[in-house]
């Protein structure tokens, strides 16, 4: 037995034996460059759509990403996630596209939420449907995780939409082995999802074997909050709205997803670096998307806005 | 860390959402916050224990009629493994899905009612299996509770699937049984105390003890191209790499190799991943590879080893299980994918339509429905180099493609 072993040892240092949700990933970039003429990467600055880069990174590698990156931005999103979008679409020589929710409002398409739980989470579908026309994109390609949420553990790794973006749940292709159909009718475009597999644990295990950055957010920082709804809130009065009696203090958080300001809530943590993330995430007993308000509107709250054309 | 892919199957109420939701409250997979969601709907229901089922059926029509109607992805991992459990419905309606969760799964979970024990579904699910060459199967014989944790109703039930497994001819499948209560959790996760005549493990402590031996299914190297990279920048001005993944086998730099369909041969230059360079390319890996010589390859090309050429053809015969709403006729014509080779098909032949309870076949049927599995022929527009399913899984398969809607219609087995 300990000659096998011994000998697995050498071995290592000159073969590759890529791991099982890594090697799904890649393939699934390739498979989209290879079926589409207009792929982009939708890239919110979150961890999920950072893993995603890295992958279609080492899909392509020598060459450069072969597709744009596009974020749909609210106007409600952290600093820090903005500064860092820029860095890294220039640091990796990649197109960067940026469609704002504002405009969307201001062109009278949709109406901005008002009062207590106001967020413009839902007003981003219609920027991305504008964006997706614009462009003539046929592949999305996005961060989604089955694990995340019910309606999307349903979710296909090429997931058909039609015109309006519409996800029609009791109708999906079946998807066989490997073999990814991306045949689509004019004016239909098709959502990637290459890390439907991959569970929160992974990516953060990912992000920590691959020494991958992220934005300073996802570590322990102080900062201003307040509670609702036994929540922890940014204390952002331009885009947070704070009711006069909910008390703003300073407190050491951190946020384990990222999205609006306005729908994503803190956790108290001293977690500083990867390892200490890696071990919260670990041990937590609430899942990621607890703390994402835009879940917690309805049971079927995902579901119908994916009906709708949301990521 | 390993990956374990799972299909569960089973009828209507055999409570295969109940054992799942099961599993990840006792692996402690389920969320505080995921849980209390399922308390409040569980006791808005009126009912009086947890209704697990809450936590799988992701639609809102699924809630509504209390079943499972698409193929849904759960994720839980023990300290070894992580597990990805394909749960798919097991009405005859769909079949398809059934398939669908099992090719992409290593083992399948049956589930059998202890009180009605072999259905016509379990003989379905068995012939599924076989059909897909699934070689670990845990037979989870449920609501043990209900038949008062009988061992010889347990027995009975074992002599059945013996029966069927006998019948089905697939040798080296490896069947377990373990008797369960989902809705106690008797055997599921941990050993039950109220079932001292069952000396086996518990349904996770088979799951975990399955080592995946990638040797087992080791067969010839197949390198299908899904893309050729080419940076065209100053330092990688000639660099010409093809991307793909490896089936079947390993591929190392220095092995002679042939491409198809031109045939011409060349020797491995280098094995890329990301940035590093490797001499040796495992199984299952997606990497980047150059050759010794300036050879014309695109998407759809493969690479294979010198003297382990697969079959080139451009007739095929196949199992086919039908996915689509239009019928599979004579003289249709469809896309056909293989792998990531892409042509056109016509049927030439509908010799059968196979019975999935294994009472036998029916010659020349007129049409293959959704959800029927039959035999057939077909012609392709360009040559497709292929291996029989039995001997190369990956190679061994192919999916139809409807030309009109662009649907996936069936999915067939290569003879």
């Amino acid at each position: 037995m300990w000659f096998t072993y011994l000998k697995d040892q050498v071995m290592n240092t000159n073969y590759i034996k890529v791991g099982a949700l890594e090697s799904e990933s890649i393939y699934i970039f390739r498979e989209v460059v290879a079926q589409f003429e207009k792929p982009v990467v939708l890239f919110s600055g979150g961890k999920d759509s950072i893993t995603l880069v890295r992958l279609a990174q080492k899909a392509f590698y020598p060459a450069k990403i072969p597709f744009p990156l596009l974020h749909i931005d609210t106007g409600h999103n952290f600093p820090e996630t903005i500064e860092f979008r820029d860095r890294l679409a220039e640091e990796l020589g990649v197109e960067l596209i940026v469609r704002n929710v504002q405009d969307t409002i201001n062109s009278g398409k949709v109406k901005e939420e008002s009062g207590k739980y106001a967020s413009r989470n839902g007003l981003q579908t219609a920027t991305l449907l504008d964006a997706i026309e614009e462009f003539g994109f046929d592949a999305c390609i996005g961060g989604a995780r089955r694990d995340e949420e019910k309606a999307r553990a349903k979710e296909r790794i090429f997931s058909v939409r039609d015109d309006f973006g519409q996800w029609d749940e009791k109708n999906q292709r079946p998807e066989l082995f490997d073999m990814l159909n991306g045949r689509i009718a004019l004016g239909q475009n098709v959502r990637v999802f290459p890390i439907s597999n991959w569970t929160e644990l992974d990516v953060w295990s990912y992000i920590q074997k691959e020494k991958i950055e992220i934005p300073s957010i996802y570590f322990a920082h102080k900062r201003e909050t307040f509670i609702r709804d036994g929540l922890i809130w940014s204390a952002n009065d331009d885009i947070v709205f704070r009711e006069k009696d909910e008390e703003v203090k300073e407190r050491i958080v951190r946020f384990r997803t990222v999205g609006d300001m306005s729908c994503t809530a803190a956790v108290l943590s001293k977690a500083e670096n990867i390892e200490t993330v890696v071990k919260e995430i670990r041990t937590s007993t609430i899942s990621e998307r607890g703390a994402r308000i835009d879940d917690k509107r309805s049971e079927a709250a995902m579901e119908k806005r994916k009906q709708q054309g949301y990521f | 860390m390993n990956v374990l892919k799972i299909a569960t199957a089973g009828s209507v109420d055999d409570g295969k959402s109940t054992l799942i939701g099961r599993i990840l409250y006792d692996t402690k997979s389920l969320t505080e916050d995921k849980l209390q969601a399922i308390r409040e709907k569980s006791k808005q229901r009126g009912f009086d224990y947890l209704d697990f089922s809450l936590a799988t059926d992701g639609l809102v029509a699924e809630r509504e009629q209390g079943i499972t109607i698409d193929v849904a992805h759960i994720y839980f991992s023990t300290l070894n493994t992580s597990f990805i459990i394909a749960d798919t419905p097991g009405h005859i309606e769909y079949t398809r899905n059934m398939v669908t969760g099992a090719s992409n799964s290593q083992v399948s979970i049956v589930l059998v009612d202890a009180r009605n024990g072999v259905v016509e579904q379990t003989y379905r699910h068995f012939f599924i299996n076989n059909l897909l060459r699934v070689k670990d199967i845990i037979i989870a014989v449920n609501k043990m509770d209900l038949v008062e944790y009988s061992e010889e109703k347990f027995n009975q039930i074992k002599e059945e699937i013996k029966f069927i497994a006998d019948k089905s001819g697939y040798q080296n499948q490896n069947i377990k049984f373990v008797p369960i209560s989902a809705l106690h959790g008797d055997n599921v996760v941990e050993k039950s105390t109220k079932i001292s005549w069952y000396t086996g493990k518990s349904l996770l402590e088979y799951l975990e003890g399955l080592h995946l031996n990638d040797t087992q299914d080791y067969s010839q190297t197949r390198f299908p191209i899904q893309t050729v990279i080419r940076p065209k920048t100053e330092n990688y001005h000639d660099f010409r790499g093809y991307a793909g993944k490896l089936y079947g086998g390993d591929l190392a730099v220095g092995d002679k190799v042939t491409v198809l369909p031109s045939g011409t041969n060349s020797t491995i230059k280098k094995i890329h991943f990301f940035d590093k360079e490797y001499q040796v390319g495992k199984k299952g890996s997606s990497v980047n590879i150059t050759l010794k010589d300036d050879v014309n390859i695109s998407r759809g090309d493969m690479l294979v080893k010198q003297g382990e050429e697969p079959k080139i053809v451009r007739e095929l015969d196949a199992t086919i299980c039908w996915m689509d709403k239009t019928p599979l006729k004579l003289a249709d014509k469809y896309y056909i994918k293989h792998g990531v080779n892409e042509a056109q098909v016509k049927i030439t032949g509908l010799s059968s339509l196979i019975h999935t309870d294994f009472s036998g076949k029916q010659d020349q049927p007129e049409q293959l429905s959704l959800n029927e599995i039959g035999e057939i022929s077909l012609k392709t527009s360009k040559s497709l180099f292929v291996d029989s399913f039995k001997e190369n899984k990956a190679n061994g398969t192919f999916i139809l493609i409807n030309t009109k809607t662009n649907n996936t219609a069936g999915v067939g087995f290569i003879k």
